[in-house]
């Protein structure tokens, strides 16, 4: 019992440090994929590539003043910030990163709880969710701010119900709740993941979510509650300082979350595409060398000063990383975070490849779309999937 | 530990209750209803009901609360006002609710002796699948009455807040 | 002593209900009124959970699954009341919403 407690308490901490790191930089790689898509640079200055800017960031974002405008409602504003931010980060506790490993004796999972009703925790918890935006409107005591917060409540509660109906049908195939479960009915080849499983293939079910994640996390193309150039900045307009680096950073909680969720539910979770027999134990390894090897070239013709030394330091990062996947002491556990981050990392990059693309929906565009077009399409997909699966 | 996991979330749901209540703005009532459904969500897993815990966040708190804050945001309601009340409930309001609540308790008392208690893992048949499974064998039927029903008020809210077409 | 006696349950089951009559009993704002009748079902909902644990059958939890379904749909056509009870005399106020009166 105290072995669990302990190990337990090791895990949130490690899991709490990796995910508010890799939710700072996240903002980086977004800043760096759209800079590209748009031909610029993105962040350079601070430190090699920018790789320092997260870190500027956190400090700029803590040293502002911390600005309470006088005619708020002020239990209502300062609980809203902490409602988006603890919601988003109670979601992650069931979402597994990987298979059961032992750490020195002890068999334990890579997540936090491995509930029975896993799926429908997170449906609840990211219901939830809603009233940290809709309050922060409300409390903000502005019409710009009531307005994103109206919005986004209507707009979530209209998104929410295609996206269970998406992600219902995959249920029906796997027939279970846990998401530990959920991974191992998928495990084989690509074949047997819920997106080409049979007798149905998901893939309709897969997009839907795909499609109502991007509204229920509030990107681009749905970013109707903190459209910038008809509300100001929408339901944050008044916060600022830590206050407002919450919401922006429950925002990107829940893109993890929705990321890690289809790849759980969808892509097979941390199962690799083809069996490890034949030889998709490699894969990694052969990533990482051609990125080493391509780094390195550069780096002896370098288009920049300095690219002289900081891609010859990540050049020979990529070969040492390459170089500790092919250990079999760590293969099985290093294996299955590599599949899964990998996965997760795609659907995180299709959210910023699209926010550099598409232009933002109209409202009434956007409500019509998720119940004159989603809504049947997600019945029907399920209706189609339910009487297949008793069947066959 | 259970018993400590009880009084937390008791506590919080009857003063979140009691706040409902004595709130004059419908924003704040509405946020400690929230406090109140989300702290008997956590009694329901205390009381194996792990279907109808998830089903209490998502349904109650998730999808009605929100739609009671959609309208409190839409009608923009302020506080309500404040009015002088009549001088019997100034005296005996608060009396008689204490009277009813003793009432109650005296018959929970009477009618439950104290022998049967509660601890987590006391009752498993509360998972998805035994609640499915009676779902759609034995209540089928006020399954499908109910689905009758909603399809019913989705017709009714529409017609009710459509805008007049003339 | 680390279990829970089920009377506190169905206790704070009462409390939970009597607080909600009187939210029905005292408040003016025509919302707050029908929070109240959800506090009410929630403490309903509790006794039928704990029922269901005391006689370890799933019954009790159907119960309540219907409560909330049933609960849901009053709400969205409650709501559509208020939504158009607001247009024709912009108040929310019960006590003025009374021309049934004379």
């Amino acid at each position: 019992m105290d072995a669990f407690v302990v190990i337990s308490l090791i895990k949130a901490a490690v899991i709490a440090f990796v995910l508010l790191t890799a939710v700072a930089y996240l903002q980086w790689v977004e800043r760096k994929v759209i800079a590209h898509i748009q031909l610029r640079m993105g962040p350079y200055r601070v430190g090699p590539h920018g790789l320092l800017q997260p870190l500027a960031d956190v400090i700029k974002l803590i040293t502002k003043e911390d600005m309470m405008p006088s005619y708020v409602n002020k239990p209502i504003y300062l609980l809203a910030p902490f409602l988006a931010v603890s919601m988003s980060l109670l979601s992650i506790a069931v979402i597994p990163f990987g298979p059961t490993i032992s750490v020195a004796g002890y068999q334990t999972g890579m997540q936090l709880a491995d509930l029975n009703i896993g799926v429908l925790y997170i449906l609840a918890v990211s219901s939830m969710g809603v009233y940290g935006v809709a309050l922060a409107g409300w409390a903000s005591n502005n019409k710009y701010a009531l307005l994103g917060g109206l919005r986004s409540s209507a707009q979530m509660i209209s998104y929410e119900i295609p996206m269970a109906l998406a992600i219902a049908s995959p249920l029906l195939i796997s027939n279970t709740l846990s998401l530990k479960e959920l991974v191992a009915t998928q495990s084989g080849s690509v074949l047997d993941w819920n997106v080409l499983h049979r007798p149905f293939p998901q893939i309709i079910a897969f997009l839907i979510f795909l499609i109502a994640g991007f509204a229920e996390t509030n990107r681009v193309p749905f970013d109707l509650p903190e459209a910038e150039n008809e509300l100001v900045a929408g339901f944050h307009t008044e916060y600022s300082s830590m206050k407002f680096a919450s919401f922006f950073m429950a925002e990107y909680l829940n893109m993890v979350t929705v990321s890690s969720l289809a790849t759980l539910l969808f892509l097979g979770g941390w199962e690799a595409p083809w069996p490890a027999a034949k030889g998709s134990n490699l894969i990694p390894s052969v990533i990482f060398l051609v990125a080493g090897l391509t780094a390195l070239y550069h780096a002896a013709h370098p288009a920049r000063q300095m690219d002289k030394y900081t891609l010859a330091a990540f050049g020979i990062v990529f070969l040492a990383l390459a170089g500790v996947f092919v250990l079999p002491i760590v293969q099985s556990w290093l294996l299955p975070l590599f599949w899964f981050c990998a996965k997760a990392g795609a659907i995180l990059f299709a959210f910023m490849w699209v926010r550099g693309t598409l232009p933002r929906f109209r409202y009434d565009q956007l409500m019509s779309f998720a119940w004159k077009f989603l809504f049947p399409v997600a019945m029907l997909n399920l209706l189609v999937t339910s009487f297949l699966v008793a069947w066959f | 530990m259970d018993l400590i996991l009880f009084l937390i979330f008791a506590i919080i749901a009857v003063v979140s209750a009691v706040n409902v209540v004595v709130q004059t703005h419908p924003i704040s009532s509405a946020v400690s209803l929230i406090g109140v459904m989300g702290s008997l969500a956590v009694l329901y897993l205390l009381l194996g009901a792990e279907f109808i815990a998830a089903a209490q966040v998502i349904v109650y708190a998730g999808a009605v609360m929100v739609l009671f804050i959609f309208v409190i945001l839409l009608l923009n309601a302020g506080a309500e006002t404040k009015r002088g009340r009549s001088f019997m409930v100034q005296l005996l309001g608060v009396p008689l609710l204490i009277a009813l609540l003793g009432l109650l308790a005296f018959f929970v008392e009477r009618l439950f002796p104290r022998g049967v208690s509660v601890r987590f893992g006391g009752f498993t048949g509360g998972t998805a699948q035994s609640v499915g499974k009676a779902l759609f064998t034995t209540y089928l039927l006020p399954f499908e009455v109910t689905s009758l029903l909603i399809l019913i008020a989705i017709l009714g809210a529409i017609v009710l807040a459509r805008k007049e077409l003339d | 002593m680390s279990e829970v006696p089920i009377s506190w349950f169905l206790m704070l089951s009462a409390v939970i209900f009597a607080l909600g009559v009187a939210g029905f009993l005292f408040r003016r704002n025509i919302i707050t009124v029908f929070m109240s009748i959800e506090l009410m079902l929630n403490g309903v909902n509790l006794s039928f959970v704990t029922f269901s644990y005391q006689l370890k059958q799933v019954n009790g939890h159907l119960f309540t699954f219907f409560v909330m379904v049933v609960a849901a749909a009053e709400a969205a056509v409650g709501l559509a009341i208020i939504l158009t009870v607001f247009k024709n005399r912009s108040t929310l106020d019960i006590d003025d919403i009374d021309s049934m009166k004379n």
